[in-house]
């Protein structure tokens, strides 16, 4: 196994680094800092790190009203504080006039492990990629988590972007790798089927990939990050190459990644599909991969899926 | 010195485009705007340093109308300072309208900021105020809420934020005008005391008459003076002023008068 590495170790290390760079950067923390990994900005950058407590409504309201003057706005917190509990201020402040604020969460999805359910953020892609004018992105590894926070910045309008609590292993190439804003990554070509993989779940994808291909089973394995505007010319040409689909994320099954290849495929091109994520369950307490055993998203999952694809297809 | 009679003439005017627009669009929130009109009218028309040939002018003080179903006061207002022709308030809520039910800050020329879910508006000119700051720039921020909205849980984060911040350049006002949409706020959520409420927060608190020009000016030239704290100036007003039918009443928060009731208030602002 690759190293792992947190994706918001990463956003941390951008952060600061785009920070020395563009002096209208400003971050938003809510009393969560130093899990956020904000606090290295905090510390270099001091008169443009706000602490607003814990007032994440009053937060979001605050980066909206500095994105009007100018800067370029962090809001900093955990996925389910920076998703559910702010849908509305996000939607109305920032979303709807289109100001250039970007939400970067962390400790997203069951992976935040022994917290438990009120912090394990499940339906945070489904309720951004709702929104109009928002972006949703979702990097597969530390490497990645880098070049989005850098794209996130050149590009004018609100972003949400996620990252992990725990480590990632790490899949990409920092030498090689290029950002494709809103475009599909396929990272292994195949012409059994395709898995479509966000997040945390890339890895498993490769992992899933190569234990299938020991059995002779050929899967392509594509990397969205970019889950709204999902890519529907990408999605659907290698849907077009192999025939048959898999989504894995962790997530809900309802309205992330499965549900945006879904719609791209059902208007466009519909093959036999499976979505692994969570179904439509909350979490709960325990260790991350325990979790992703015990909520069947781990590789062995998708090696399942594929497997009860292939025979529809 | 200020000419206090030419303030409420210009007052006037604006109550009277208010209940134009909202009865020509059908619908509306005449009640809260005639609520706030002298304090919009005295901020636009005297206290504000605005070039409504730049309405992105980066210096320029801005606005925030948190209780964004007040609209109509905006509108007026900004018509009167030619942000847009006057006549284009007729279009009010209109499908080709650039003029929303509630404030579009991407529509309007001049609106300041986005509005109307109900306590976010405040959060936003904390934004804007600590911009400001970090800047190092002289423009001040003003904001009005509503008395109804400040039940809403954001208003107390925001109240925190900007007193931990020493926002002096944040003015705010509380349009208390007792009425909310289902009734009287005491009855719906009681919200009193306002003052008390603010000033337990760390609020610079001036409480005045919403409708007396002269108190209006004088407490902003107070508000001018206050060194590290954000100021809120509480307004006692009356729901509806201006026409007496509508005067203190739920009933016309947000309902538009019909072309009789529009001859009848018009002719007690002749």
């Amino acid at each position: 196994m690759s190293e792992k590495i947190a994706t918001r170790d990463a956003y941390g290390e951008a952060l600061l680094e785009l920070g020395k760079e563009n002096e209208n950067i400003v971050v938003f923390d809510a009393d969560v800092g130093s899990s956020t990994r904000v606090k290295n900005f905090a510390a270099e950058f001091p008169e443009r790190f706000f602490q607003m407590g814990i007032a994440e409504q009053n937060m979001v309201g605050t980066a909206a009203g500095m994105a009007t003057a100018g800067k370029v706005p962090f809001v900093s917190t955990f996925a389910v504080f920076g998703s559910s509990r702010v849908a509305d201020q996000i939607r109305n402040s920032i979303a709807y006039p289109n100001l250039n604020v970007k939400i970067a969460v962390t400790h997203a999805g069951i992976t935040v492990g022994e917290d438990g359910a009120t912090h394990q953020a499940i339906e945070d892609i489904g309720i951004m990629r709702s929104i109009p004018n928002m972006t949703v992105i979702v990097p597969g590894d530390a490497v990645e988590a880098k070049a989005v926070v850098e794209a996130a910045v050149d590009y004018d309008g609100p972003v949400y972007m996620r990252f992990t609590r725990g480590g990632v292993p790490v899949v990409f190439d920092e030498e090689d790798y290029e950002f494709k804003w809103g475009k599909v990554m396929p990272i292994k070509e195949g012409s059994d089927l395709t898995i479509f993989a966000t997040g945390v779940m890339v890895g498993e994808a490769l992992d899933a990939a190569n234990r299938l291909a020991e059995e002779g089973i050929d899967v392509e394995v594509v990397n969205v990050h970019t889950i709204k505007p999902i890519d529907v010319e990408g999605v659907v040409a290698s849907a077009k190459k192999t025939g048959a689909v898999v989504t894995a994320e962790e997530h809900n099954i309802y309205g992330g990644l499965g549900s945006a290849v879904a719609e791209a495929l059902g208007e466009n091109y519909p093959v036999p599909m499976k979505r692994v994520g969570i179904k439509d369950t909350f979490g709960r307490s325990g260790g991350p991969e325990e979790l992703m055993d015990y909520f069947e998203i781990s590789a062995k999952h998708i090696i399942s899926a594929v497997k009860e694809v292939l025979d529809k297809k | 010195m200020t000419d206090v009679k030419e303030l409420e003439k210009k007052a006037k005017e604006i109550r009277r485009s208010i209940l134009e627009m909202v009865a020509k669009a059908g619908s509306g929130h005449p009640g809260g705007s005639l609520s706030a009109t002298d304090i919009v009218t005295t901020l636009y028309f005297n206290e504000m340093n605005l070039d409504p040939k730049n309405p992105g002018w980066e210096d320029r003080d801005r606005f925030v109308l948190s209780k964004g179903h007040a609209a109509p006061v905006l509108y007026a207002a900004l018509a009167e300072k030619e942000y847009f022709p006057k006549d284009e308030l007729q279009t009010l809520r209109r499908l080709d309208s650039h003029l929303q039910g509630h404030p579009d800050m991407k529509k309007t020329s001049g609106v300041d900021m986005t509005t109307g879910s109900l306590g976010q508006g405040i959060s936003a000119a904390v934004g804007m105020a600590l911009a400001g700051k970090l800047d190092q720039k002289d423009y001040r921020v003003f904001t009005m809420l509503g008395d109804g909205e400040i039940e809403e849980g954001q208003v107390w984060e925001a109240a925190m934020s900007a007193v931990h911040y020493n926002l002096d350049n944040l003015i705010g006002f509380v349009d208390y005008n007792q009425v909310q949409l289902v009734g009287k706020t005491k009855d719906v959520m009681d919200v009193h005391p306002v003052v008390e409420k603010f000033e337990a927060f760390g609020w610079y608190v001036i409480e005045i008459d919403g409708h007396n020009i002269s108190e209006i000016l004088d407490a902003l030239e107070e508000a001018n003076k206050v060194e590290g704290q954000p100021i809120m100036i509480v307004a006692n007003t009356v729901k509806g002023k201006g026409v007496s039918f509508m005067e203190g009443t739920a009933a016309w928060h947000g309902k538009a008068p019909d072309a009789e009731q529009l001859k009848e208030a018009l002719g007690e602002l002749a």
